[in-house]
């Protein structure tokens, strides 16, 4: 794994939102390691910085794509990034969403907002190999309709439940309305099986993953997408440090039983 | 009934009581657009969503009417029945075809008040819906989803 940034170039660019897009990008030389569903690039704007993005598509190519919501400068560089223009990767870092893990029983996907992104491989990964699995249930919500990504995808993802919400309603929306955890009693799942995989800001991830546990999914079995600002991406800074955790190297992805009792001590 | 209705209120009710209640249901098939009660009506009725989708909604004076909240297979429509002085909070619509069970809430109420220990179970079952709903309700005062996501989002630089 390299330290320096390997040049990438933009082969494609959709607008997801009026605030992201998503970018596919190609190796210009040699491409890094793959990545797996749930891990992150250190990716460069040149003359900017470099922010972690999580993989939202993998391609057998050595190709991969990241969505990015502009936020700061750099986001905000990137999601400039036209087709022809080149960015910089290093990675991949951090764990991995685990998906095999769950052979045999239910899988739950549950996004909030952008967070379906770094979901969207391990959809796939679920759909390809869905006799791998029992019921595979996809729940996103959003804080209004505009905020919605992947919207067409969706609806062409044969699970057994998909459902979408959003917290404000505007005229043209007529699906649900209401936070994404009252999704959760219409998707089919036994507790004794499932795997959740939860990615979205940490109010969102907090309010879905105890509702799960009170459902009597196992803390272990409920696997969530942690985030903390990053500097290194290889444990050496500290910045991401979470109590015991460096998010960059023991995360993003950890089980809520280890999750849970950081996320609940203030200012940690 | 669905596997998953008989899953929610296998887990809100006891096996008789459950029995119990389900005896004095009846099956209520509503169109789109249908109205199950309006705000500020008489709670005399509720619902349990066998399958569609019910919306809650709140009359803003000068506004349209904006929906809350929407509920759907399995889902409690409607709580204001137990508790005095039983008038709706909100109004329900029908926001797609609506099968349903319909329960006469004086009927049952009656129910519970001759059978402490069914009334106990309904009071816990409807307790549990509306702690849930409280919970979701603060969810959405704290914006759930207001913090930007680092990792899809770039948000740290």
């Amino acid at each position: 794994m390299t330290a320096v940034p390997v040049p990438y170039l933009v082969v494609d660019r959709r607008r997801e939102t009026s605030e992201s897009v998503t970018l596919r990008l190609e190796p210009v030389g040699e491409a890094l390691a793959d990545f797996a569903p749930g891990q992150f690039a250190m990716v460069h704007c040149f003359g900017r910085g470099e922010i972690p993005l999580s993989v939202s598509s993998v391609q057998s190519t050595g190709g991969l794509a990241h969505t990015i919501r502009s936020v700061g400068a750099v986001s905000e560089g990137l999601c400039a990034a036209r087709v022809g223009d080149v960015v910089g990767l290093r990675g991949p870092y951090g764990s991995s969403w685990e998906l095999p893990r769950a052979r045999g029983g239910d899988v739950l996907v549950v996004a909030g907002g952008i967070g379906l992104a770094p979901l969207r491989p391990l959809v796939l990964g679920a759909l390809a190999g869905s006799r791998a699995y029992r019921r595979l249930s996809v729940l996103v919500g959003a804080r209004t309709p505009a905020d919605l990504i992947a919207r067409t995808e969706l609806d062409l993802w044969p699970t057994a439940y998909t459902g979408v919400t959003v917290d404000w309603p505007d005229p043209t929306w007529h699906g649900d309305v209401g936070v994404v955890t009252q999704l959760l009693g219409r998707a089919p799942f036994d507790p004794d099986t499932a795997w959740a995989f939860v990615c979205g800001p940490e109010p969102m991830i907090r309010a879905t993953a105890r509702d799960l546990a009170h459902r009597g999914v196992p803390p272990e079995r409920i696997r969530v997408s942690l985030e903390r600002t990053m500097r290194c991406a290889t444990g050496t800074c500290g910045h991401c440090q979470l109590g015991p955790l460096l998010v960059c190297r023991d995360g993003p992805v950890v089980g809520w039983d280890r999750a849970a009792p950081l996320l609940s001590v203030r200012e940690l | 009934m669905t596997p998953s209705i008989t899953l929610r209120l296998e887990h809100a009710l006891p096996a008789e009581h459950r029995e119990r209640l389900l005896r004095v249901a009846r099956e209520a098939e509503l169109p789109p657009g249908a109205r199950l009660f309006e705000e500020g009506g008489r709670a005399d009725r509720f619902w349990i969503v066998r399958e569609g989708t019910v919306g809650l909604d709140m009359h803003v004076p000068g506004r349209r009417t904006p929906l809350v909240e929407t509920l759907g297979t399995g889902d409690l429509v409607g709580w204001s029945w137990l508790f005095e002085p039983y008038v709706w909070q909100l109004g329900a619509v029908a926001t797609t075809r609506v099968r349903a069970y319909e329960f006469d809430a004086v009927a049952v109420r009656l129910m519970c008040d001759d059978d402490p220990e069914f009334g106990r179970a309904v009071g816990r079952w409807v307790g549990g819906v509306l702690s849930h709903r409280l919970n979701a309700a603060r969810a959405r005062l704290v914006d759930l989803y207001g913090s930007p996501a680092v990792f899809t989002a770039g948000g740290a630089p």
